[in-house]
């Protein structure tokens, strides 16, 4: 923090307005040829940019600066907000990054830093989506209560689960995801209580007297509704950043790669395996499960089909795009694999054929992902690398 | 409950075992050579019954109408043409990644296994929706009191044995099956014996993705539909089967296969009121069953050297 501060700052807060801009482009323009041009012009400016070494510059000062650099994200992601404080669309697909962002980021504890494979993701999402419709529907419990209690379904749950994953190892565990992936999606398909395989719909939730689900009204300016679910989606994904980013730097982040680089060497220095696993794992369901109860709320329904082992699948990739471990890179990964396909509708079909295609290629060709994740630095302002 | 509704469940039972031993004994044989899982191979097994089933199309147009020639003719093109895939698979996604983590070689097999999916289902005509099998063995059946036999499950189980016997013979009684055990056991010293290695790798792909692909056609035989989403579930099924077996170990995979099958059999018989559950059952236990034992009822036989 000397005279160089704003300097070094520069490419990274260059890097945010850029990306928020790409952003607020592709979320307005319609016409297909347009939105191409502009995937055809974010590509050309990234690779010119990594060509002329501008792309680690944003690096580094992401890097170096981390704090102002998520603030500066924070302020850019609200101007967006307010620019399309009217349109319902764009603000829903922005609050449906942000809650993928936090499901990823919570795959990211589990695979990123303690090494648990989770093919389940998207079926504690599920599960947290769920847990807040039956709340709504069925109780009544104050709704604003269905948030933190999607979280906890999708701990306890997995608490369920983490027995067979101590006794198990890589594939071993890794099955055992996948198969309660497919068992939960069989199981809501045939319970006819939770509404089978047409799901079932939320309606007329209530926070303190005020209806969320109606658009904002203020003078003559009419808000969408969205904006709501996108302030408490954008406040999820933040805390769920902060939480994940100083567990990273922790003595508990750095217990978690111990156990992932070798169990059999960690647990000889005297670290408690089972425990850190139990924390990674848990952790990453109660993230997974309340960004689900938020999406349940604020799109109004919930369905087997939401949450497949496809979406599964997809979160994996999300994390396995970004870099395994690197938070920033989940964010990058997660706006272009969910934008892409809505907006793109060329390729909204092909869309599960094209991103299998995509996760092929990178374990073949950089098996580290789009942005590997930096090492780990022990003091801040780059020393001790 | 009487007994001939009793033998139709043991009858589908055996037959959905059969089923997945033949995915699982695949599961082994890739796990046996290369360490490797292989997560696409139910949708390998997937894309034979659809080779298969386009087989036929091709030979009613061209105006083959005999049964028996039909029959041979899908069998034939969907195992040699999944034996080929299976073949480059391993030659161009499995070996390359054999440095890597292991979890990479799992993600990039499931990702084939979504991309041979959306496949199907995108660029086969009208993939999206179930096609009608044909119906190519015979119809008729045998009565022995309220038992029925078909005649058609009958020649499916019976042609599904003579596949897993002649596999168990070539694997414990010829030299190529003897190289394909050299190399599961201890890849270098399978090498400098002067075994080829990648040939030998290429083959019991080869091998295993022909099973598949019969157990593919056997599975379109029997219900005469297939649909792009079968390969998942008889994946998840088979490998399920091969783990509950243990790893590694071919009469494991067997054993494995049968009693999965039995156990959703069980699921549907026990539990009539909650037929629909039945998958949620059997993947329940298989849940249990791995915290239980961990690595399979027989186990890998190594243990980790640190």
């Amino acid at each position: 923090m000397n005279g160089s501060f704003p300097r070094a700052l520069l490419p990274g807060l260059a890097a945010i307005v850029l990306g928020v801009l790409f952003l607020a482009l592709l979320l307005t323009f319609e016409s297909q040829w347009s939105v191409g041009a502009l995937l055809a012009g974010g590509a050309a400016v990234v690779f010119i940019a990594s060509r002329a070494g501008l792309l680690s510059r944003a690096a580094t000062s992401f890097d170096t600066h981390e704090p102002v650099m998520a603030g500066a994200t924070i302020l850019a992601l609200l101007v967006l907000a307010a620019w399309f404080a009217e349109d319902h669309f764009p603000l829903l697909m922005l609050s449906t990054v942000l809650l993928m962002v936090t499901s990823c980021l919570g795959l990211t504890v589990q695979f990123g830093f303690a090494g648990m494979v989770n093919f389940a993701g998207a079926a504690f999402f599920g599960l947290g989506a769920y847990t807040a419709a039956v709340l709504v529907r069925y109780t009544h419990l104050p709704h604003l209560l269905s948030l933190p209690a999607g979280g906890l379904a999708a701990g306890i749950l997995g608490s369920v689960l983490i027995w067979p994953m101590l006794r198990t190892k890589g594939h071993y565990s890794a099955v055992v995801t996948i198969a309660f992936a497919i068992l939960f999606k069989t199981f809501l398909e045939v319970n006819d209580t939770l509404g089978g395989a047409q799901g079932m719909k939320i309606r007329n939730i209530v926070v303190f007297g005020w209806k969320p689900n109606q658009d904002i009204e203020i003078g003559s300016l009419e808000l969408s509704h969205y904006l709501i679910y996108f302030l408490a989606a954008l406040a999820l994904a933040a805390v769920a950043f902060v939480f994940c980013r100083r567990l990273e730097r922790s003595w508990i982040g750095l217990s978690m790669d111990a156990v992932r680089i070798d169990e059999t060497a960690a647990a000889c220095f005297g670290l408690d395996v089972r425990r850190w696993k139990i924390v990674a794992f848990t952790w990453g369901n109660v993230l997974a499960g309340m960004a689900g109860a938020l999406y349940a709320l604020m799109v109004g329904y919930v369905a087997p089909n939401n949450f497949t082992f496809g979406d599964s699948l997809i979160l994996v990739s999300i994390v396995l795009l970004g870099g395994i471990g690197n938070v920033w890179g989940v964010m990058v990964a997660a706006a272009l694999m969910i934008l892409l396909p809505e907006k793109l509708q060329a390729i909204q079909e092909y869309r599960f054929l094209l991103y299998a295609v995509l996760v092929m290629l990178i374990l073949l060709f950089r098996p580290q992902g789009l942005l590997p994740r930096p090492l780990r630095r022990y003091l801040p302002g780059g020393a001790g690398r | 409950m009487d007994v001939g509704l009793l033998s139709q469940y043991l009858a589908n039972g055996v037959m959905l075992g059969l089923m997945y031993a033949l995915v699982a004994v695949g599961f082994t044989l890739f796990f046996g050579v290369l360490d490797v899982i292989k997560f696409s191979h139910g949708d390998v097994a997937m894309v034979g019954a659809f080779a298969g089933f386009a087989t036929y199309g091709g030979l009613q147009a061209a105006g083959v109408h005999n049964p028996v020639i039909q029959m041979l003719g899908v069998v034939l093109v969907s195992v040699a043409a999944m034996a080929i895939l299976g073949a480059l698979i391993a030659r161009y996604l499995i070996v390359p990644l054999r440095g890597a983590p292991a979890l990479n070689t799992l993600l990039i097999t499931l990702m084939l296994g979504t991309a041979l999916r959306e496949s199907v289902r995108l660029f086969f005509p009208d993939g999206a929706n179930p096609k009608p099998f044909p119906r190519l063995l015979p119809a008729g059946s045998l009565e022995f009191g309220q038992f029925t036999l078909r005649a058609d499950s009958a020649i499916l189980l019976a042609a599904g044995i003579a596949v897993i016997a002649a596999v168990h013979l070539l694997i414990n009684r010829t030299k190529l099956g003897l190289a394909i055990r050299a190399v599961a056991q201890d890849e270098e010293t399978a090498r400098s014996m002067g075994i080829n290695f990648s040939l030998i790798v290429l083959v019991t792909f080869a091998l295993g993705s022909g099973v598949g692909a019969f157990a593919g056609v056997m599975n379109g035989l029997y219900y005469n539909e297939i649909n792009f989403g079968m390969g998942l579930l008889l994946g998840v099924s088979g490998f399920a089967a091969a783990i509950v077996g243990g790893l590694g170990n071919i009469y494991g995979a067997i054993l494995g296969g049968f009693l999965f099958a039995g156990l959703q059999t069980i699921g549907a018989v026990a539990m009539p009121f909650a037929s629909a559950y039945k998958d949620v059952f059997a993947f329940g236990a298989v849940i249990l069953i791995m915290a239980i034992r961990p690595t399979g009822l027989i186990p890998e036989k190594n243990s980790e050297r640190v």
